[in-house]
């Protein structure tokens, strides 16, 4: 399968104060299209950095980022706002909904940037919500769902859109084993069943088996796995 | 329209602060629709001042008399086309919260140079026949129940009678329209010479004149005429035009547009601060909230355009509730204004004043939240 995410000899170098820290030492990857990769590491490997850049939360100090076909490190602010829109979705941690939207409201946002009806966006919410288990509970707010439900509310709103990429942050963290087991399951059902590529940030090794490969950083640099270059 | 319920929903993120912070800017702004109102009341009595007529005063003070016997020398003067007076009577009905706008003059000359004031001939006939004859505004006569047949007695805070009373009686024969201002329909005109033959003091005076005069660009020479030829005598006078008397009579009051604007400037200067705090606030506290917006895709100025929109939101709504309220309390000051309404210009005032007082407090939240790093929000 062809690669998805590429990224060739990536340096990532962040200022603290006087002292200059590269998080990522030329980092190469390539991650292909169906694929379910589990990010992993200890603190400070550069897990959550190496997301960011696959996601266009951030640049590169140097090297090429290309995702979902395009140079996304080259991109203006504004070209990479409309990117993530079309093509990543995110799963945080904590969720990170608005806590004074419904849920169906949290799910629709990403669709307030397409040129769809209202009874479109309605109509894809509700298939989104559907797909991860919840349409009973669109009319509820943030503080009336579990842990486990507000994260199904997440990934709803990461999928609503049908972007090319899923990108989790630790999406079972603050979780217990049943519900994170439950969301896991539902991921790898995205990915095999609806063909979503998948890129997770992850501590815990029981997640990972989930993935279908696993990444392993160190101190910035790739030490072992399966799905890189 | 699709992003109202995101930004109605940021707006009442925190209930209490938003009510508060909404009812301080409503109460701004019903004080800006009342007294800008009020302002532009008086305002538009000045504006309406006819360019055709003179008004001559004592030089000293407004509240001097003058001799009646002048009237009849500045009829004399070149350009003069006719001449009637005034004077200040000050008397309530029954009460004294009741106060009553009330004129002594010579009804056939001052219905004539007032043509604006339309009175029924056979009603300017009886006035001038009926001594205690009395022609009351359309307003007036609405306000107090009074018709045409009806004795009013007034009490006058300034003129007594020989006897040492101060209550006049006033047979009403007529009752004038004014199509083209109905601000001056509140006035309760009476014959001169029942005032002067019933007053015990202040004899064969009158308050002022009123010049019309024949062609409206010699205004000034005939101004300056007038004075001239009172220059030096006992009373010396003052003629200027109405729309300078208007003026020069609610300086008396104070400088009500000064009064307003000083007020006003201090009002929404708080506001400034209180709003822009809040704005700040708000902001600040929903900073993951704007870093999600953009991982989502939002771009930088979607973000900042958001924050206007919240701030424009709460302003203009909370405006809008203000200059309502001013709207339905307003008629209550008509007795003291003439006017029933606030008039639109200042409502349409109010409005910008609302959108500007808006990009004012919420350009700095918004130029933050453009500018907000989404990799460093999102780690808190």
């Amino acid at each position: 399968m062809s690669a998805i995410v590429s990224l060739h000899n990536v340096v990532k170098t962040y200022t603290r104060g006087k002292q200059t820290v590269e998080v990522l030492h030329n980092l190469s990857i390539d991650i292909a299209q169906g694929d379910f990769v589990a990010l992993m590491g200890p603190s400070g490997s550069g897990k959550t950095t190496l997301l960011n850049l696959i996601g266009g939360l951030d640049r590169p100090s140097r090297g090429e980022v290309n995702v979902a076909g395009e140079r996304i490190d080259q991109l203006s602010s504004g070209q990479l706002a409309k990117w993530r829109a079309r093509h990543v979705g995110f799963v945080f941690q904590f969720y990170n909904l608005m806590p004074m939207l419904s849920a169906e409201r949290n799910v629709e946002l990403p669709l307030l940037l397409t040129n769809l009806s209202g009874a479109q966006r309605k109509q894809n919410v509700l298939a989104a919500l559907t797909v991860v288990g919840l349409a009973d509970r669109a009319k509820h707010k943030p503080a009336e769902l579990s842990g486990g439900q507000a994260q199904r509310v997440a990934i709803a709103r990461a999928l609503v859109a049908d972007p090319t990429l899923l990108v989790c942050d630790e999406p079972t963290g603050d979780l217990d084993r049943t519900t994170a087991d439950e969301i896991l399951h539902l991921l790898q059902m995205l990915n095999k069943d609806h063909g979503k590529t998948i890129v997770m940030v992850t501590h815990d090794p029981k997640a990972a088996e989930y993935a279908s490969h696993q990444l392993h950083l160190d101190k910035g640099q790739l030490v072992e796995g399966s799905a890189h270059a | 329209m699709k992003y109202f319920p995101l930004l109605w929903a940021a707006l009442w993120r925190k209930k209490a602060r938003t009510i508060f912070t909404l009812l301080s800017i409503t109460v701004a702004f019903l004080l800006f629709g009342m007294l800008q109102g009020v302002n532009a009341g008086f305002n538009q009595a000045v504006e309406k001042a006819n360019v055709n007529r003179l008004i001559t005063t004592s030089s000293i003070a407004l509240t001097e008399n003058l001799p009646y016997g002048d009237m009849a020398q500045i009829e004399a003067l070149p350009g003069v086309a006719s001449v009637a007076h005034a004077s200040w009577f000050g008397p309530y009905y029954q009460d004294p919260k009741n106060f009553v706008f009330s004129f002594p003059v010579e009804p056939e000359r001052y219905f004539a140079i007032y043509p604006e004031l339309v009175l029924p001939k056979e009603q300017l006939d009886a006035f001038i026949q009926t001594r205690t004859g009395a022609v009351i505004g359309a307003a007036l006569a609405s306000k107090y129940g009074w018709k045409i047949g009806d004795r009013v007695p007034l009490h006058s805070t300034i003129w007594t009678k020989p006897d040492g009373t101060s209550d006049w009686n006033f047979d009403i024969v007529g009752i004038y329209h004014c199509p083209t201002d109905r601000q001056q329909e509140s006035a309760f005109f009476f014959n001169y010479k029942y005032f002067d033959e019933g007053r015990s003091f202040g004899k064969g005076q009158v308050g002022w004149y009123i010049i019309q005069v024949k062609d409206p660009t010699q205004s000034a020479q005939v101004a300056a005429a007038v004075d001239k030829l009172f220059a030096n005598s006992p009373d010396e006078t003052k003629t200027e035009t109405e729309k300078e008397f208007q003026q020069a009579f609610l300086k008396q009051i104070g400088d009500i547009n000064r009064i307003v604007n000083y007020i006003l400037f201090a009002v929404f200067f708080a506001l400034l601060f209180a709003t822009g705090s809040t704005m700040m606030q708000s902001v600040r506290e929903r900073v993951p909230e704007l870093a999600v917006l953009k991982t989502l895709g939002f771009s930088d100025t979607s973000v900042l355009t958001l924050v206007l929109c919240e701030s424009l939101l709460l302003c203009v709504l909370a405006a809008l509730l203000g200059l309502g309220l001013a709207s339905l309390l307003f008629p209550g000051l008509k007795d003291v204004i003439g006017l029933v309404s606030i008039p639109t210009p200042v409502i349409v005032e109010g409005i910008i004043g609302a959108v500007v007082l808006a990009l004012v407090v919420g350009l700095i939240p918004a130029w933050k939240a453009k500018r907000l790093d989404i990799v460093e929000a999102l780690r808190g």
